[in-house]
């Protein structure tokens, strides 16, 4: 209990903070996305504000994890996929054929729906990504960047003595803690979170969940999450899809309080999805 | 009648009646079932014995080799009768050596010289591959003409296959190829302990011999040693980029399909389709020399490549698809996610294909027929342009020969293929649980 009071006094004084500093990390501009002639996402323009948690909720197939996967371009690797509109990361149009999606990918992380660590050892699995980005000139600032991240995953204490065995022994929550850990190791701007607690028990997802809050301070956060429960707890900034349409955005709040939209109130109150 | 009152206790304590849907009926199809797969298997572990039983005795005896051990004077009158060795060497190669030897078997079971019949069934006595044996000895060693060496004489074929039990010896003796006198002489050697059966080497070292005692695989050995690295050395990177390219970064549209379904229909090729293809291209168009392990090599490379890309490319597919999103998403570029992480994953199941491959493709005899590969290969073969023999054209060869001591050479020669098939698949589970990671 206490630290649910803890936590909900840091997020009022999120809250507060963020109505100050509210700067536009990533912009949607009219994006459609198309898988073959199938029309997915329709004309959605949605601000992603900047050290802050925002959660896209819908009921399934509604177009949110579309809408996310376009963030990082991981929608490149589907055969047939196609985005209309423009995105852009800090102004940048993140589809631009000069924007390298190497790079992009490594200032916009993601968290996968189910824990995917690399069947290597929790050390390995970490310092890929700033081995592959050159991030550290020797193993000594390779070490310092793993046991940080891991810190910063609040994962350090838990696996400090067995960092050279395999992640994939670790529980399910280590394991998606482990993943963020991964995510961070390479500095991005903004982590993307697909639906990260839903393959977790309960106390798996409190622990992710608080990690979300802490991890606010530093990044830019998106959250797909089928739990409203989640996105009342965890998020500033709530945007509401249903079929490839966004059909209300606002304070998490003021969205979970006094919705404009029927379809979000009979969503949230759980009357369909 | 136990479904009446099961219905109708049923009926009265309000439970749905249940139509009869004949449930022993099912456990009988059921049991029927697991019968016909026992049977199934049943047939087939017989007909392996009766397979493995039928080539190891016929074939355990090729390894043992009937051998004389013989005091024998090397005879300057005969090897060098009028002292020219050092001004002619060619003296030492055409020496009579034979003579030298029977002269000295003569000897030791009290034949007269005199006694031409006699004489001739001692020559028949033993393997005329003495000439060889002792040539190279004389040869290396001049000066050990005049003295007296004990040296292990092969028995001859024949001597041989009686002195083993495999000629009856009850028959007539003009029916059969042994004579009471040599059986005699047979018991006389073996009873002072100079006639035994040894281990024999010459199997896995000689060439090609029209003699079975003097018969080997040396040659098939080497030529199949070199096709094998010929192929691992193609096959594999050939195969493995072009699985990675078709899976990894080739677009799904027509022209894969079309590559796909070709590949598919290439591994059911019949083999010896592809000994005509070699023959054409390596051989006539190419002009690479017949009989060649290295034209053997490429022909068979081709028929195992589509063994290996179908084998790759479900290892390649098994790898769950959490792995490349995982690598993608940290900002691994495409060539990374597969070397990195990828490859490693599927290397279990490459490696196994790969060596399934290659263990077809040391059995394969037919297209290797086609090239010239069934050849009478004496010497080694010291690179693989020249002409080899295959340890599976071996055995057709001999199988094709009448001799009794060639019948257990074939089965002597299917044991040792059958060998190094058993190692390569326990080499390949091996690998496959060595390197096998879950996730």
């Amino acid at each position: 209990m206490n630290l649910m009071t803890e936590r909900s006094l840091e997020k009022a004084v999120g809250d507060k903070m963020n109505t100050v500093v509210n700067t536009t990390k990533m912009k949607g501009d009219k994006v459609s996305v198309f898988y073959g002639s199938k029309q997915a996402l329709f004309d959605v323009d949605l601000d992603i504000p900047e050290k802050m948690v925002t959660a896209l909720i819908g009921p399934s197939g509604c177009g949110k994890s579309t809408f996310l996967r376009s963030l990082n371009r991981m929608n490149d690797t589907i055969e047939g996929c196609r985005v209309a509109g423009k995105i852009t990361l800090d102004g940048e149009d993140i589809y631009d054929p000069k924007i390298d999606v190497v790079e992009l990918r490594a200032r916009v992380g993601m968290v996968f729906q189910k824990p995917n660590p690399f069947p290597k050892t929790i050390y390995e699995n970490v310092a890929y990504g700033p081995r592959i980005h050159g991030l550290a000139k020797n193993r000594h600032e390779i070490d310092e960047i793993v046991e940080s991240s891991l810190r910063r995953a609040s994962l350090f204490e838990e696996v400090k003595d067995r960092l050279h065995e395999a992640g994939t022994g670790l529980s399910g929550g280590q394991q998606q803690r482990l993943c963020i850990a991964r995510a961070i190791a390479v500095s991005p701007e903004v982590i993307l979170m697909d639906e990260p607690c839903s393959a977790l028990d309960p106390i798996a997802t409190a622990k992710v969940e608080e990690l979300i809050d802490e991890l606010r301070q530093n990044y830019t956060i998106v959250i797909v999450t089928h739990s409203m429960q989640q996105a009342a707890r965890v998020s500033q900034k709530t945007a509401m899809f249903h079929l490839g349409n966004l059909v209300e955005v606002g304070d998490t709040e003021m969205m979970f309080t006094t919705p404009k939209e029927k379809r979000t109130q009979d969503y949230i109150t759980g009357r369909f999805g | 009648m136990t479904d009446a009152t099961y219905n109708s206790s049923a009926a009265a304590t309000g439970r749905p009646v249940r139509r009869d849907i004949g449930i022993k009926r099912r456990y009988a199809a059921e049991r029927r079932f697991r019968l016909y797969g026992i049977i199934a298997i049943a047939i087939g572990i017989f007909f392996l014995f009766a397979l493995l039983s039928s080539v190891i005795s016929n074939g355990y005896t090729a390894f043992w080799q009937t051998t004389i051990e013989l005091p024998v004077k090397l005879d300057e009158k005969i090897i060098d009768p009028s002292n020219q060795r050092a001004t002619n060497p060619n003296v030492l190669m055409t020496a009579n050596y034979p003579v030298v030897v029977r002269n000295a078997l003569a000897e030791k079971l009290g034949v007269a010289a005199t006694d031409r019949p006699a004489m001739r069934e001692v020559s028949k006595f033993f393997s005329d591959g003495v000439r060889n044996q002792l040539r190279e000895m004389v040869v290396a060693n001049p000066s050990l003409i005049g003295t007296t060496q004990t040296i292990p004489v092969l028995a001859s074929g024949d001597i041989d296959s009686a002195f083993k039990g495999q000629i009856d010896l009850s028959v007539d003796q003009a029916n059969r190829k042994v004579s009471d006198q040599q059986v005699g002489w047979m018991k006389k050697l073996a009873d002072e302990g100079v006639m035994k059966e040894k281990f024999n080497t010459g199997l896995f070292t000689y060439g090609a011999s029209s003699r079975p005692e003097t018969a080997g695989l040396g040659v098939a050995l080497i030529g199949s040693l070199y096709m094998m690295l010929i192929v691992l050395v193609l096959a594999l990177p050939i195969g493995v980029a072009a699985s990675i390219y078709l899976e990894e970064y080739a677009k799904k549209n027509r022209l894969t399909d079309l590559i796909e379904v070709n590949i598919n229909n290439l591994a059911a090729v019949p083999s010896i389709v592809y000994g005509l293809l070699g023959l054409a291209v390596f051989i006539n168009l190419v002009g690479l020399p017949r009989s060649a392990s290295l034209v053997g090599g490429l022909v068979l490379t081709l028929m195992t490549l589509p063994t290996i890309i179908i084998a790759t490319r479900a290892a390649l597919r098994a790898v769950p698809p959490s792995i490349r999103a995982a690598a993608l998403g940290l900002g691994a570029s495409k060539t990374q996610m597969v070397f990195h992480h990828v490859l490693p994953l599927a290397a279990p199941g490459i490696l196994t294909g790969t060596i399934i491959g290659l263990a077809h493709a040391l059995g394969e005899t037919a297209p290797l027929l086609l090239i010239g590969m069934v050849a009478f290969v004496v010497g080694y073969p010291t690179t693989p342009m020249d002409p080899a023999t295959a340890l599976p054209v071996q055995i057709y060869m001999w199988a094709n020969e009448a001799e009794r001591a060639f019948v257990e050479r074939t089965s002597g020669a299917i044991i040792v293929l059958l060998l190094f098939l058993a190692v390569m698949n326990i080499g390949a589970i091996i690998l496959r649980r060595r390197f096998e990671r879950r996730w």
